[in-house]
């Protein structure tokens, strides 16, 4: 019995959305051209976009569709940074959090190596949230037009939770600076009233939803500040070049239509299922400690840290039994590094290391969580024999 | 069986990996990171543990349809072998980096996790051989082709360990045979290049590396008696043997070129002399592993042991190799009080403290000595430590 407990990570494409995407994709057409193939596939693609745009509240011009969410992310933070330093400033300063997703932190990274800009970090608290002093404090310290804006994610994708990003663009928006939410994880499953919160850019992906993997959406509302683009050859809204995914984006919003139709049914099951999960994997082995927010947090997340073991080490075992699931931090050439969230909320890099993130979806059943549990303890345990054996400073069992 | 196959990225684990899985056996590939930073590492093929290495491993993992993963052991790599680099140069002796790679990272951290994780062997490209005799003790041999033999760096492997290798390479008569089996598979690897240099100094720059690590420490080039000619920049830099860079100013007074013969880090002196001073007849040293049954166990001598260690034993003939690619050498071993010691039967050139001697009765290896003293054969009082 395979067991996928990896949603977060990609979830799997719904039979109609399979059958809408393949039927968009037997379509010939380049939504550029001007014959009628191509304004067919002009008429898909934009019928789309308003329908994803209708979803979030929006103008469907201010949809922009991207390979993904990564892409939407350096879009917005770097053609923001071109746009500024085109204006004068010379080192725009972005506000964010350690805790962000690696296409935020490696795009500021990048940006800060290349002298093109810096970064202030806000401090989070013990579940990964926003410190609004923090942030308060770092809205002051600059001129207001210094500062190319605030970029935080809505839900976290290892822990799970939310951040209060009602308050967080409150503040944003009583200097005037504007504010960019990493919503990929949390689009489809939480609702966003992105015109009330009054946010200027956001990232969306489709593969998250049950769309395919390849497009995404940047939203970059009316109001919203100057981006450059980054990649040039003709493009949508001067924004993005390439030609355009006429077929992806169709499936997008069907599975985007089908995510919102479904959520408040949906999210109701998925918190069971996490709650089941989560009570489960705590009171069957010791040293199990739930990770993130109680109860601000992402329905179908689960974050534990195992004491006395390796994160790895417990995936390949659950693997082994056909269990999916992720470490939940990112990968270097497929090496586990301790999670840059968890070390933000103040773990240890030790405690860091135990990390597993599990994340139920639509069609996970209760058998499939209670054979999670049936098998957890001792998965456990093996991990922490052979954490022993494996780690630094251990005399080797077979060494002499 | 189940069995953890290591997987580097190179030819020879694909191949050993593809044919453990062609005779029934349950294999998992897994692919060691013991770089914190692979990025710094994708230099060509010179390394062993690169971004594309993983990638290639991962691609062969694949089409045999066994799963993959990558262990992370940079932690112990950087203590355990880097680390212990850097200190055998200070301390004035040679290392091989890889030798200890095999002793404390695949074979000690990777073979106890995978014991602890269920399997029964680990499963590696080495060229080499394990046999189980008559008891039941495994013994270490060299491969079918001696010119890709690979049991000198295998010789740390103690018994237990030898008992849960398995190398099917070890009979396979060529490199070549590998290659072709490789190509025939389809494996994307069938002609990368042999890794070579030490992997964690992608550059090749040794010295560079060591400098960085040990900076400049300036001291004296010696001759035998004492009388400085010359002058160093760090006493790291010299490799006993070596004869190139020393930067004498002037000739020696019969004219020969002179060699490194000692390095003595605590004087920051190096010591040079003619080209016969290099000659051993004998070499120690009290690091000593057996991979397999020792030698009175094994009934080549007698001895005494204390607390299960044998801490002396009669001589007995062997061969003893000190390179990895080095010929090996008619010798007389014995250990005396906890002290492994090698007589040669003709002297030996070019033998440095820090380096492994591996001793082999035949094709098997006995098991090995770090070397921590040498005697030259033209001066016996001058003994190197």
């Amino acid at each position: 019995m395979s067991v996928y407990l990896d949603h977060a990570a990609t979830t799997p494409m719904p039979a109609e959305i399979r059958d809408t995407y393949a039927q968009a994709l037997a379509r010939v057409g380049n939504p550029s051209s001007i014959h009628q193939a191509g304004q067919d596939a002009r008429a898909h693609l934009e019928s789309a976009r308003a329908e994803i745009a209708g979803l979030l509240g929006l103008d469907p011009m201010e949809l922009i569709f991207t390979s993904g969410g990564t892409e939407s992310t350096n879009t917005w933070i770097k053609g923001r940074t071109f746009a500024m330093r085109q204006a004068g400033v010379d080192t725009p300063v972005w506000i964010s959090t350690a805790a962000e997703h690696h296409a935020t932190l490696d795009a500021l990274q990048w940006l800060e190596t290349h002298g093109l800009a810096r970064t202030h970090w806000v401090d989070v608290d013990r579940w990964g949230v926003c410190d609004l002093g923090s942030l308060e404090a770092a809205l002051d310290a600059y001129p207001a037009a210094d500062i190319a804006g605030v970029t935080t994610l809505v839900g976290n994708n290892e822990v799970g939770s939310i951040q209060p990003v009602e308050d967080i663009a409150a503040l944003a928006a009583s200097r005037g600076v504007s504010v960019h939410l990493d919503a990929i994880q949390a689009f489809g499953h939480r609702e966003l009233p992105l015109r009330q919160w009054g946010v200027h850019a956001v990232s969306l992906s489709a593969h998250k939803i049950g769309g395919p993997v390849g497009i995404g959406g940047l939203v970059v509302t009316r109001n919203a500040p100057a981006i450059e683009g980054l990649h040039h050859g003709g493009g949508q809204q001067l924004h993005r070049s390439g030609t355009l995914d006429a077929a992806g984006a169709v499936a997008f919003a069907r599975a985007a239509q089908f995510a919102e139709s479904t959520r408040v049914q949906r999210e109701a099951r998925l918190a069971e299922l996490s709650v089941r999960l989560r009570d489960g994997l705590v009171a069957t082995a010791d040293g199990v400690h739930p990770s993130g927010h109680p109860t601000e947090r992402l329905d179908h997340i689960v974050h534990v840290t195992v004491e006395g073991v390796e994160g790895d080490v417990l995936l390949y075992l659950l693997d082994a039994q056909g269990i999916r699931v992720s470490t939940g931090s990112a990968c270097q050439a497929g090496v586990p590094e301790p999670s840059h969230v968890l070390l933000a909320m103040g773990f240890s890099e030790d405690a860091a290391r135990g990390a597993l993130r599990f994340s139920v979806g639509f069609e996970t059943t209760e058998a499939e969580i209670d054979r999670v549990l049936e098998i957890f303890a001792d998965v456990v345990s093996s991990a922490r024999e052979a954490g022993m054996a494996g780690s630094a400073g251990s005399i080797g069992a077979l060494a002499q | 069986m189940k069995v953890l196959a290591a997987m580097s990225g190179g030819v020879d684990s694909a191949v050993a990996a593809a044919r453990a899985v062609d005779e029934g056996h349950d294999v998992v590939g897994v692919h060691l990171a013991l770089s914190r930073m692979p990025g710094t590492l994708r230099t060509g093929s010179r390394g062993c543990c690169t971004i594309e290495d993983s990638m290639d491993a991962r691609r062969v993992a694949g089409q045999l349809g066994i799963p993959f993963y990558v262990w992370d052991f940079s932690d112990r790599f950087k203590a355990d072998v880097v680390d212990n680099f850097i200190e055998e140069y200070r301390e004035g002796r040679t290392p091989n980096p890889c030798l200890r790679c095999n002793e404390k990272i695949k074979f000690e951290a990777v073979l106890d996790r995978a014991m602890a994780l269920g399997f029964d062997k680990v499963v590696t490209g080495h060229y080499a051989e394990v046999h189980i005799d008559d008891d039941g003790n495994p013994q270490l041999h060299r491969s079918a082709e001696w010119a890709k033999d690979q049991s000198y760096v295998l010789g740390v492997l103690t018994t237990e360990q030898v008992r849960h290798c398995y190398f099917p390479l070890g009979q396979t008569p060529s490199k070549d045979e590998v290659r072709a089996e490789a190509d025939r598979r389809g494996f994307s690897v069938a002609s990368k290049p042999d890794s070579h240099d030490i992997c964690f100094i992608p550059d090749g720059d040794t010295q560079g590396f060591l400098d960085d690590k040990l900076g400049v420490e300036p001291g004296e080039i010696v001759d035998r008696d004492g009388a400085v000619v010359g002058s160093h920049e760090g006493t790291h830099r010299y490799t006993v043997g070596q004869r190139k860079g020393l930067q004498i100013g002037y000739p020696a007074e019969d004219g020969k070129p002179r060699y490194v013969l000692d390095i003595r880090p605590v004087s920051k002196e190096v010591v040079v002399g003619p080209k016969e001073a290099l000659d051993t007849i004998e070499l120690s040293g009290s690091r000593i592993s057996f991979a397999g049954i020792d030698p009175v166990a094994s009934g080549l001598s007698s001895g005494l042991y204390d607390a299960g260690v044998l801490v002396s034993c009669e001589p007995f003939g062997c061969e003893v190799q000190v390179r990895a690619h080095g010929d090996s050498y008619p010798a007389t071993a014995w250990i005396d009080a906890g002290h492994l010691r090698v007589r040669v039967v003709d002297p030996i050139s070019g033998v440095a403290p820090g380096q492994s001697a591996v001793l082999y009765v035949g094709t098997r290896v006995l098991g090995q000595v770090t070397i921590d003293h040498t005697v030259s054969a033209d001066q016996e009082s001058l003994s190197r430590a």
